[in-house]
């Protein structure tokens, strides 16, 4: 379980969020939603001490999370990684492999089937030679999910994943978390796609510069909590039908 | 072809000579394999910078006949270091910061070196002679060959990481900064060496120039590095014979060489050559 106690985080001066609390357990999915700048990525860059936090603390299995961070498998939003880089695709998700070995130590025959696995699951074999440059958007971003996958951390978090992504791949990624899920590990999702939540999210978190909502996606995805964090047009529009199921 | 005849015959007398062609081939590795680094994480600019920044080290060292590579160490890294706290302390990027930086780092050895000028000269640091190595400093450039291909074998992994994706690896808690810092000390050293063959003002060229022509001709971090190698080597050998043959200063021999590799593999390197893209559309 995933706790973040009394989070602060501010950029120059301006909080974002101000003492935010909330807990994400294992073996379920859990999504984030919340209008553009709510302070989704802010919240899981805090999360992970990608950035300065003005107070509060985050704890991985009771332990502060700092010290366990190849334990979290994190894809960002938009990966600012070098993409002129003389690396191939199967290369960039073997480094994936690297939170988990030493000094000295060099990938693995077995690590090396677990990227090619990775590849495999996300439907990229083919691409496994290609520059790391001469992907589309889509197939980056499977890229990235595939290096998730060979981290084989607990903590799987994933900022927007599907953005760009086919439908096709996006099921097929689904699955994946599904599976990991099946395996007890703890899953964090930003999605930006309100029609999927219930269908996606065991539990939901709305955010909007803090928390609107917590809990039980059947509980927290309500026509009141949408109006607060987005706006009641849009809640309108989503909950037409009687069951949010079918919006 | 006579002089290059005349070169071999050289090599085969003269001890200044041998010890000037080892010590261009040393350079060449390590400034080859640090310089693909350089490219890659996008610090050409900061490569120059500290390669200017030793200056003031070289010349405190000379004054207290102190090991040159510990004063130019000190100079350097305390340069990296206040680059990376005005960068960090103020509104202002990271390439003004470095501006700043180094040129007072340099002017300031330029007088120190001016004060002690009977003991050295400027003119060599600045160009470097490669004709005057003496064994001493031979041995020490192994030494700081030793330590980059240790450096670079043992953190390979953490050094690909940190130039490729760094938030990834800041992501599962590796030490970016270190790595950062723990690089500049290297390329310090790298620089206090390169500074015999190519002098201070261009070990820039001898750290980019081979690894940009790598990089065109290359896809693979592993290839560029090796390949980078080769040709720093190649244009230091080829730049010392010139040196030797017409009496330039080797600096500027090696670093022309370098240039007229690169100019080929821009026009011609069939991944990314200009000449082949124009065939291609
Ligand atoms: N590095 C930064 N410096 C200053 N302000 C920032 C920085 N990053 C984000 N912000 C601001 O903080 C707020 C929250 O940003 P954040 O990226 O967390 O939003 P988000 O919920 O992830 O939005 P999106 O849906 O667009 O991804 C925004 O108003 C943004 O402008
Ligand atoms: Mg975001």
């Amino acid at each position: 379980m995933i706790k973040v106690r009394n989070m602060t985080v501010a950029y120059s001066g301006q909080p974002i969020f101000t003492n935010l609390s909330i807990a994400f357990e294992p073996g379920k999915i859990t999504g984030i939603i919340g209008p553009n700048g709510a302070g989704k990525s802010t919240m899981i860059k805090g999360i992970l001490g990608l950035i300065h936090k003005q107070s509060g603390d985050v704890t991985l299995h009771s332990k502060p999370v700092a010290k366990q961070l190849k334990n979290v498998a994190y894809v960002e939003q938009r990966a600012a990684l070098d993409l002129t880089f003389p690396i191939n695709v199967f290369d960039t998700v073997l480094t994936g492999t690297y939170p988990n070995l030493g000094l000295f130590k060099i990938p693995s025959e077995k690590d090396k089937s677990a990227a090619r696995q990775a590849l495999a699951d996300v439907n990229l074999s083919e691409f496994s030679q290609r520059q790391i440059g001469e992907l589309s958007g889509g197939q980056l971003q499977r890229v990235f999910v595939a290096r998730a996958i060979v981290q084989e951390a607990d903590v799987i978090i994933l900022d927007e994943p599907f953005v760009g992504i086919d439908m096709k791949s996006e099921a097929e990624i689904m699955s994946i978390l599904k599976r990991w899920q099946m395996a007890g590990k703890t899953i964090i999702v930003v999605h930006h796609d309100l029609n999927k939540v219930t269908k996606y999210f065991d539990d939901l978190v709305i955010i909007n510069r803090g928390i609107v909502a917590a809990g039980k996606t059947a509980d927290v995805f309500t026509k009141e909590n949408i109006t607060t964090a987005f706006s009641g047009d849009l809640s309108t529009i989503l909950f037409s039908d009687k069951e949010p199921e079918h919006a | 072809m006579r002089s290059i005849g005349l070169f071999i015959d050289g090599l085969m007398q003269y001890n200044f000579l041998q010890t000037a062609l080892i010590t261009s081939i040393l350079v060449g590795i390590m400034s080859g394999i640090i310089g693909s680094f350089i490219i890659l994480r996008g610090m050409s600019l900061m490569g120059d910078a500290i390669s200017h920044a030793v200056l003031p080290g070289v010349a405190v060292a000379y004054m207290l006949g102190i090991n040159i590579l510990l004063g130019a160490s000190l100079f350097g890294i305390l340069a990296a270091l206040l680059i990376g706290l005005v960068t960090l302390k103020s509104k202002l990027k990271n390439d003004t910061a470095i501006g700043i930086v180094f040129s007072a780092f340099f002017a300031l050895g330029f007088i120190l070196i001016s004060l002690a000028e009977s003991a050295t000269n400027l003119h060599h640091i600045l160009f470097g002679n490669v004709l005057a190595v003496s064994d001493n400093d031979l041995i020490t450039t192994a030494i700081v060959l030793a330590i980059v291909l240790i450096f670079v074998v043992v953190f390979y992994k953490e050094l690909l990481i940190t130039s490729f994706d760094n938030t990834f690896a800041q992501a599962y808690g590796l030490k970016t900064q270190l790595m950062h810092y723990a690089l500049m000390l290297v390329l310090t050293l790298v620089t206090v060496t390169a500074l015999q063959t190519v002098g201070i003002i261009l070990i820039v060229a001898m750290l980019i120039t081979p690894a940009a022509t790598a990089y065109l001709l290359t896809n693979r971090l592993s290839h560029m590095m090796i390949v980078a190698a080769i040709f720093s080597v190649v244009s230091s050998v080829i730049g010392l014979y010139m040196s030797y043959t017409f009496n330039w200063a080797s600096g500027p021999a090696i670093v022309l060489t370098a240039a007229v590799f690169f100019s080929l593999a821009f026009l011609f390197s069939p991944k990314q050559g200009i000449i082949f893209k124009k065939k291609i559309n």
